[in-house]
């Protein structure tokens, strides 16, 4: 790890005027279960750390009337088993339950697993976002079995966060402040796939804060299943998260997100079709996953994903519906 | 000259100590942290080292400039362990170290070497023999009996093949030392399984004299085989310290490279065909098989491993070189592999002929060199997994998502005690100290070795102090082979049986009787025809003056004399259930039944079976090195992506300890490695007995699970 400077600001405000202009420049601490790993493998290289932990305005879950403002230092833990989350909003809640080891559930944030960057091993490895060797990326032809099974490349990675998919079914939007003022966006738009390895892959800007997650109040039906082979310490295979309105038995309209299965939390608007107008039945459940992967482009070693993808949508609807009426 | 006195082991029913459930002696000083590792020890003056490490799989270094590396802060030696002209066999190789005043500064500082390289064309994956070119070296044909006349006659022939990928060893502790080097005078604190040795292998490569050499070692985090040397950090480590002024320098290895270049577990791949009879009576067995062990090749597993008799056999094995680290010994070294694929081949085979897979073994147990011990084991283990009540025909495993199977796997190993020698004190004032170099490596050799003490004199368990870890004390052997408990309970036995010779001599005109019809039992040494003839233990050793007994004794590895010996073989049972929506395979249960020759420590002797059944799931379920065929790069040297299992995944182990008093006769034999042997071939064949197909590939992944089902279905 190199040498750095270390800022502990106690305000937003002052924190934001910390940030710098480029990426590489400064980098933001809030558990730190990504960020250090990454400068101890020399990943990132910041000159300076921000560390949020001191900023009292980026703390808790709030209730209002439009829904849930949580905090970006709310911990994976205190999601996981906060009351209201776990009442009405429970794929957010089996979503954040689902990162596996106490000790990162107590030290990552909701705002870090937004924020954290994917696992590829080749990027981990030292080659690159895209995993770019003489121009070509390393992945379709090579060790892929973690990753993307949808998309067109040329980013190969799966989304790292567990959370991304639960919000993007809920409609959720992310504050992000910077000392030129703050914006809010849509989760579905705070992830992108980058093209190049200049690009990073959210919209966040290098002097930009996630500050707040704004979740609006959620259908009563939902939920997130995830296929993690080990109970521990270990990342999804493929996840699923879904948000029925319902008007009584029968699905008004859904909506259906993926998640490690691409560069992006990834939504099936065939799957969401399908399923309006219809009770969910184990037969209509198993329809809607066939119909979620039915765009996905496997790469040499991870065609069972595909598999895995429509097992979590079909089991998410199942588990959604399930004693909930 | 007196008679040889009288060593073998007290009867089982007379025993005060040996054979009772005793914790592990140090397990507080683990569980509190206060144990302090080699890699725990901060001398004064401490310098930090790291690694610079080639980013190549195949390579040659063509220049090699040190100069910024030098003048960079906190720095005090560079060491070049690859210079210009050398050639890099795998990622991970060791090109040069730096040991500085932190680990920060050493780490930057070997950012600071600047490297040429000549980038060589590399070979890094062996699972498809027909892309490994050259580098596959056939060890030509091996014939027994004749196997084309055996599949000929044969009415049933099965064929399949099966795969287990090279895993690392993965200790906690990675590997390394503390070393100083000041003069012709040398300290150091390594992490090894062979503190005697140590400084005998070390010393040549220092040009110092091996007395000078000052080795000691208080707990280890692990070996599994891989710790048997000093190893190229051994010599780097010292070659710094040196360099340094004689400060002493830690070098320990980052878990990257300790999972690239620490040793790991060859893989091996066949393709086998079995012929028999349809009653099961296995006749013909054909394999080509191939392996690797990183650039030298791999070991040829045995196969057909234990049913060494069967009549036919053809056998072609292939050694493939790939650019990657060396094979270590890893737990019953090529023993798994065989385990794996033989009972893999057998399971096939009596799925073809529809019968019981258990049946089978039975059927062929002649063919092992232990046919009653397995007979025996097979049908216990049925019995404890209720093998009848859970085993299916396979595939015949009901309707729903959630399949359950249940699969066998069997295991064979020596085990016969290493040479070893113990010093025994008995002081005046009735203290007792035992003294040993050896090293235990969590397995509990220490507690054992104070039990045998104790139960020889007579004495409670906390009446003896042992001293161990050091190579200024009596000489152990290495603990690989699962010899140390064989070699350490004997030469204990023989070096207190000797110091008592000696007690007696001293006491039996006190108690007017000859020496030899003195025993000591119960802290009293008394007269045996009368045993209200005696005196207390302290009483006795002031029989002796002032002067100490310290007496020797010698387990000679070619004349254990009964107190140890060689084969323990054992059955195992996986349960499992496999949800075949998602390719997750969960463990129910484990049974293991197994013999290991006279128990000093049965609660030990379970550890030693839950720890390697733990070690074993992990291999069945998540492990492989995973190596990219462009770069030639290891792409999980972390515990990330190399997934081992937690608790949770383990499910419910049975333990079986097979102490017949038949068994309990034969003496002593190590446990460490045989209980890890059969856990691929059980969980690979509970998985396929569940899901109605043979899942070639180790580990039991969503992805080779769900590929097999798919297979089937196409």
């Amino acid at each position: 790890m190199l040498s750095f400077e270390y800022a502990n600001p106690a305000t937003l405000k002052e924190a934001s005027g910390m940030l710098g202009a480029n990426w590489g420049e400064t980098e933001v601490l809030a558990g730190g279960t990504d960020l250090l790993s990454m400068m101890k493998e020399y990943l990132e290289t910041p000159k300076r750390v921000v560390n949020l932990k001191s900023i009292k305005e980026l703390e808790g879950i709030r209730k209002t009337s439009a829904g849930l403002r949580i905090g970006a230092l709310v911990s994976i833990d205190e999601l996981a088993t906060h009351a209201e989350v776990r009442s009405g909003y429970k794929a957010i809640a089996e979503a954040a339950a689902g990162i596996p080891s106490p000790q990162i559930r107590h030290m990552g944030t909701a705002g870090g697993d937004l924020c954290q960057r994917p696992r590829c091993w080749y990027y981990r490895r030292g080659f690159g976002l895209l995993a770019m060797k003489d121009g070509k990326s390393l992945v379709p032809n090579g060790e892929n079995e973690y990753h993307s099974i949808f998309g067109d490349g040329p980013a190969y990675f799966v989304s790292a966060s567990s959370l991304g998919p639960a919000l993007v079914a809920l409609g959720a939007k992310v504050k992000l402040v910077s000392a030129r003022g703050s914006r809010e966006l849509d989760v579905a738009e705070f992830f992108v796939s980058p093209k190049s390895a200049d690009e990073r892959e959210t919209a966040l800007r290098p002097d930009e804060i996630l500050t707040e997650i704004l979740v609006p109040s959620p259908p009563t039906h939902t939920a997130t299943y995830e296929v993690r082979q080990k109970e521990a310490l270990d990342w999804p295979l493929a996840t699923a998260s879904v948000a029925l309105h319902m008007r009584g038995a029968t699905v008004s309209s859904a909506r259906v997100v993926l998640g490690h299965v691409a560069p992006t939390p990834w939504a099936a608007p065939e799957a969401e079709k399908l399923l309006a107008g219809k009770n969910i039945t184990p037969e209509v459940a198993e329809e809607a996953g066939k119909a979620a992967v039915a765009d996905a482009k496997p790469l040499s070693q991870n065609r069972y994903k595909v598999q895995l993808a429509k097992v979590a949508v079909k089991r998410a609807l199942l588990q959604a519906v399930k004693g909930r009426a | 000259m007196p008679d040889t006195p009288n060593y073998s082991w007290p009867p089982m029913e007379t025993r005060k100590v040996i054979g009772k459930p005793y914790k592990r002696v140090d397990g507080p000083q683990k569980a509190s942290g206060r144990a302090k590792y080699s890699s725990d020890y901060n001398a004064k003056g401490l310098l930090i080292a790291a690694y610079l490490t080639s980013p190549h799989a195949h390579a040659r270094v063509t220049k090699i400039d040190t100069r910024e590396a030098e003048d960079s802060a906190g720095v005090k030696a560079v060491h070049v362990i690859a210079p210009a002209g050398a050639e890099i066999q795998w990622e991970g190789a060791e090109i040069a170290a730096v040991a500085a005043t932190t680990e920060e500064a050493a780490q930057e500082a070997t950012r600071k070497i600047k490297v040429e390289y000549e980038v060589l064309p590399h070979v890094v994956n062996e699972a498809d023999l027909s892309k490994v070119g050259t580098r596959a070296k056939a060890a030509g044909e091996r014939l027994r009996g004749d196997p084309d006349k055996g599949f000929q006659e044969a009415e049933a022939v099965s064929e399949g093949t099966y795969g287990i990928p090279v895993v690392t060893h993965c200790c906690l502790e990675p590997h390394g030392q503390v070393i100083q080097w000041q003069g012709d005078q040398v300290n150091v604190w390594p992490s090894v399984q062979y503190v005697s040795g140590y400084a005998g292998s070390l010393a040549p490569n220092l040009k110092v004299p091996v007395a000078n050499i000052h080795v000691r070692m208080d707990y280890i985090g692990g070996g599994f085989g891989s710790k048997f040397t000093p190893d190229a950090w051994g010599i780097a480590g010292a070659e710094l310290s040196k360099k340094a002024g004689g400060a002493p320098v830690k070098l320990f290895l980052e878990r990257a490279t300790e999972q690239m270049i620490a040793g790991n577990r060859p893989s091996a791949y066949a393709k086998i065909k079995v012929g028999g009879k349809k009653d099961g009576t296995i006749t013909a067995w054909q394999s080509e098989s191939w392996a690797t062990g990183g650039v030298g090749g791999g070991g040829m597993p045995p196969i057909p491993y234990v049913f060494t008799e069967i009549p036919n056999v053809r056998l072609n094995h292939s050694a493939v070189s790939i650019n990657a680290g060396a094979q270590r010994a890893w737990r019953a070294p090529n023993n798994q592999q065989a385990s794996y694929l033989t009972c893999s081949a057998i399971e096939d085979f009596a799925a073809k002929i529809g019968m019981d897979p258990s049946e089978v073994i039975l059927k062929n147990a002649g063919y092992t060199p232990r046919a009653d011990t397995y007979r025996y084991q097979v049908q216990k283990a049925v019995e404890i997994s209720e093998w009848k009540k859970y085993w299916h025909p396979r595939g015949d495993s009901g309707s729903g998502t959630v399949k359950r199977g249940l699969g066998m796997g069997i295991n064979n190993w020596g085990g016969a005690g290493h040479q070893s020698q113990c010093r025994t004190t008995i002081n005046p004032d009735g203290s007792v100290v035992v003294e040993i170099g050896t090293q235990d490596l969590g397995t509990g050799t220490k507690t054992i070795i104070i039990q045998v003490a104790a139960e020889t004199l007579g004495l409670p368990f906390n009446a003896v102090k042992l001293v161990t870890g050091t190579n200024d004390l009596p000489p152990d052997g290495s603990s690989g082979g699962s010899t140390t408990v064989g070699g350490v309970s004997s030469s204990t036995r023989k070096a207190s049986v000797n110091a008592l010779v000696k007690l007696f001599d001293a006491v039996a005109p006190s108690l007017s009787a000859p020496a030899d019809q003195l025993e000591a039992v119960d802290g009293r040494v008394r007269v045996k025809s009368n045993p209200a003839k005696s005196l207390t233990w302290q009483e006795a050793c002031r029989k002796m003056g002032t002067s100490k007994i310290s007496e020797t004794g010698t387990n000679e590895q070619r004349n254990p004399m009964g107190l140890n010996t060689s084969g323990a073989s054992g059955v195992q049972i996986a349960d499992v259930s496999v949800d075949t929506e998602t390719g997750i395979v969960k463990m129910n249960r484990f049974v293991a039944v197994q013999d290991c020759g006279m128990i000093i420590n049965p609660r030990l002797a379970e550890s030693q079976i839950f720890g390697a059944i733990i070690m074993g799931i992990s291999t069945a379920l998540f492990e492989k090195r995973v190596l990219d065929d462009q770069t030639g790069r290891m792409l999980n040297p972390d515990m990330e992506f190399y997934k081992l299992a937690g608790i949770d995944d383990i499910g419910n182990i049975m333990v079986h300890l097979d102490i017949r008093p038949e068994m309990d006769k034969r003496g002593v034999i190590g446990l460490g490695e045989p209980p890890a042997v059969g856990i691929c071939a059980a969980v690979g064949n509970a998985v396929a007995n569940a899901i109605g197909v043979r899942v070639p590939t180790m580990p039991m992944t969503p992805r080779h699970v769900l590929n097999a089902l798919e297979e089937r279905k196409a």
